[in-house]
């Protein structure tokens, strides 16, 4: 019965490529730090402390400006759970979740900045000329933008926990809003809160294509941002060692006080359905409460109208007829291919490495193996992709052309990213079917090739194909990794957008955004209708 | 029965003082089951029937003891090498393969199959009713067609040791009547050792031979069909059974098919 598993043999293979890719980036770090260890610790100047300072601050505040809103958008949507374009409303609240960054932080740009849709206003309002958003206004409007509606859903689902047979009480009870709030909504929401904000605070503080884009300088630059600027622009590996190890270590702490919080650190990409509910509001409420969702609706739906309508006003039939444009196109579009492939092979293996390991052990305890294949898979986030890029730049450097790995680069880095999200469309699928055909597969015989042909793959052709949508999306839009290994021979579209944006050619820079955000949301959707649609069971 | 019809025999099973232990509950077994005969297995839930099962097809391993099947010690034999075919209460079929399919995996487990193979499933099929339901999936088929289908499976793969794990459990009183009949007559055919889990005293009286009662993990009793029923059973048996047993064994008695 012991004799090894294929499926063991691949997680294996998997866990290693990780490992490898990881590790890699570590030794690059510390062979470099090593070798300049005086250099290295010359980086801890003032400047570095005010960079440290000013990526905890913007994280603070992106945080609490996002999750105390949400927390009162989602009351307003739980209290009335069926009202027309409630749900259209749920899922443009999804939108920002698939948007790449820089395609965001162009829509607020064309929005709110010197020269966007609002400028004429804010200079009427203000008496003198609009100087646009960049710098903190800039970072912390983008932040708010994609984690205020991902705050919100997440509340609505820990208001949707509440047990129907409560509000009855409430109700009977004759209960107001505010003793309802008090006594019902708040409890379930602040045992969310930490959670929720933890997650909102961790993507904050790893954020790097908005940092970068609308940041507009050394007085609002961040760790991640920094790690750049130190390998592209100063050439100071010195630096770029310290303020990674800076980065590491920040995350590590964050992610350890997330855990013991109990938050969730991949996120969710699902749409709460409106249970029946006992409720009464009155009028005034209301009215509250429709100003709060369609203030947070302008919100959340102003850069992506931006988005559009700047996208129209570029001259979309040159940009689609220029090589450049076309050559980006299409390396974006293999290298995006390949990452989410190896995404989705990656999760696959170590989903049925961590079910074959489960079912061998019947009911002692686990091994590292299998905790490594469950869920220690999902710490490579903790490792930002800007990390894993530097270390092997710095690794690669003394070997000849950096520039060159970089399809290599960001194919492995962004599968890697992508894998933990895979995951989860992947496994929950493939533990059910094993369920059901585990002991039907063993006594017929069934394993290897002629199970993954006849077995697996019925079961899992739509979760792998939802995970490989979601990962391809995913790693169409990074800038992370290619903004350190992108040159003119390797160009994707994000950093071509990048490259547009900083000739200020931004009427390009928008018709290429809006290409690129409708592809990813396409992808986005696309992974969405494919999880959704149920494989009938017998 | 009449051995006349029978061409291919059945071999002995045994559990040569077996322990096992799933979380908490310890389980000893030590039983033999007659060669090309019907045992019903029963037992209240929890005294191990579904174990004693698995442990005879291989999906567990005792902790000490020896599973024998045919004299031989099949430790080392994986499932799908042990000389047995095993039937679930549900989940034999896969969702997206068709009839033919299910039943050709019997054959070849990586659907392979020759021309004798097709003529072997074909049969099979038409022995067990579906005729004509060759291409259907099992959504399009009933309950019972479903574990038709398995058992179809189970005269293509052809093992000399059948193990029905409450197949019938879910199917309303006739259709299980129409089951059990079929599998009194594939018994009769084959004359397999047949392993037969069931919570219904009708249905262990109606193609039942043998009788092994499980009580709390050992085996409480054992003894013919006849004799557990006509109350001769141990004072356990008849608490389980209740009352009920007596009458609906009386009213079966006449319509027994062997």
């Amino acid at each position: 019965m012991q004799r090894a598993d294929p499926r063991i043999s691949a997680g294996i293979i998997a866990l290693a490529a990780i490992t490898l890719l990881i590790g890699g980036a570590f030794a690059g770090l510390l062979v470099e730090g090593a070798h300049d260890l005086s250099g290295a610790w010359a980086a801890f100047d003032p400047y570095l402390l005010r960079v440290v300072r000013f990526t905890l601050w913007q994280a603070i505040l992106s945080t609490l400006l996002s999750v105390i809103p949400a927390l009162f958008v989602a009351r307003a949507l739980s209290r009335h759970p069926r009202f027309f374009g409630r749900a259209f409303i749920l899922q443009l609240f999804a939108v920002p979740l698939a948007l790449p960054a820089i395609v965001a932080a162009l829509g607020i740009l064309a929005l709110y900045g010197r020269a966007g849709y609002f400028a004429g206003v804010f200079s009427a309002i203000g008496g003198q000329g609009w100087p646009g958003i960049y710098g903190l206004s800039g970072i912390l409007v983008a932040h708010v933008f994609f984690n205020l509606p991902l705050a919100t859903r997440l509340f609505l689902e820990a208001l949707r926990t509440i047990p129907a047979d409560q509000w009855r009480l409430a109700n009977q009870l004759g209960m107001g809003a505010l003793s309802a709030f008090r006594l019902i909504e708040w409890p379930t929401l602040r045992a969310a809160l930490p959670g929720v904000a933890g997650l909102v605070f961790m993507l904050c503080i790893t954020s790097f294509t908005i940092v970068l884009t609308l940041g507009g300088g050394p007085a609002a630059t961040t760790l991640e941002v920094g790690i750049y600027q130190a390998l592209r622009f100063d050439f100071d590996p010195a630096r770029a060692v310290a303020l990674t190890m800076l980065q590491i270590a920040l995350t590590f702490v964050v992610v350890l006080v997330l855990t013991r919080l109990g938050a969730n650190v991949v996120g969710d990409t699902n749409l709460p359905v409106a249970p029946r509910r006992y409720l009464s509001v009155n009028g005034t409420e209301t009215t509250l409460n429709a100003v709060l969702i369609v203030l947070a609706l302008l919100f959340v739906v102003g850069p992506m109208a931006a988005t559009v309508m700047a996208g129209l006003g570029a001259d979309l039939g040159r940009l689609a007829g220029e090589a450049t444009v076309r050559q980006a196109t299409l390396t974006s579009a293999v290298l995006a291919f390949l990452s989410a492939l190896l995404a989705v092979m990656l999760s696959l293996a170590l989903t049925m490495a961590r079910r074959a390991l489960a079912l061998n052990r019947r009911a002692g305890p686990k091994t590292l193996l299998e905790h490594t294949t469950d869920t220690g898979a999902s710490f490579v986030l903790v490792v930002p992709p800007i990390v894993i890029g530097a270390g092997w730049f710095l690794l690669l450097r003394h070997a000849g052309d950096v520039f060159a790995i970089a399809p290599v680069m960001v194919v492995t880095v962004n599968a890697v990213m992508a894998m933990p999200f895979a995951l989860r469309a992947v496994r929950p699928a493939y533990d059910a079917a094993s369920e059901r055909h585990e002991r039907l597969c063993a006594q017929l015989g069934i394993s290897g090739w002629a199970r993954l042909r006849l077995v697996d793959w019925p079961s899992l052709r739509r979760p792998l194909a939802t995970a490989f949508a979601f990962a391809m999306a995913l790693s169409l839009g990074d800038l992370g990794v290619i903004a350190l290994f992108g040159s003119d021979s390797v160009q994707t579209l994000p950093y071509l957008l990048l490259a547009r944006m900083g000739s200020y050619r931004t009427e390009d820079a928008a018709g290429l955004a809006l290409l690129l955000g409708l592809v990813c949301l396409a992808l986005v959707l696309a992974a969405d209708w494919l999880g959704r649609e149920k494989v009938r069971n017998v | 029965m009449s051995d006349g019809a029978v061409d291919r025999k059945g071999v002995p099973v045994r559990l040569d003082k077996v322990s096992f232990s799933y979380g908490e509950a310890p389980i000893a077994f030590d039983v033999a089951f007659a060669a090309a005969e019907i045992t019903a297995i029963m037992g209240p839930s929890g005294s191990g029937k579904s174990t004693l099962l698995n442990l005879v097809a291989g999906f567990e391993t005792p902790q000490s003891g020896r599973v024998l099947i045919g004299g031989t010690d099949v430790a080392a034999v994986p499932p799908a090498a042990r000389p047995v075919s095993m039937v679930f209460q549900e989940n034999n079929l896969f969702a997206h393969l068709s009839v033919e399919q299910n039943v050709g995996l019997g054959r070849s487990p990586s659907l392979r199959l020759t021309e004798a193979d097709q003529a072997a499933i074909a049969e099979a099929l038409e022995r067990t009713g579906l005729g004509g339901k060759e291409k259907r999936l099992p959504r399009e088929l009933s309950g019972g067609e479903r574990q038709r289908v398995a058992l179809a499976r189970v005269l293509v793969r052809d093992r000399p040791v059948l193990l029905l794990d409450e197949p019938f459990a879910s199917l309303g009183p006739a259709l299980r009547d129409d089951m059990l009949d079929l599998v009194a007559g594939l018994h009769a055919e084959r004359g397999m050792t047949v392993l037969f889990v069931t919570h219904q005293p009708q249905d262990a009286h109606r193609i039942g031979q043998n009788v092994v009662f499980l009580d709390n993990g050992t085996v409480a009793a054992v003894g013919s069909a006849d004799d557990f029923f006509a109350g001769a059973g141990p004072e356990a048996f008849r608490r389980y059974v209740g009352e009920s047993a007596g009458n609906a064994v009386s009213r079966d008695i006449a319509r027994k098919p062997t």
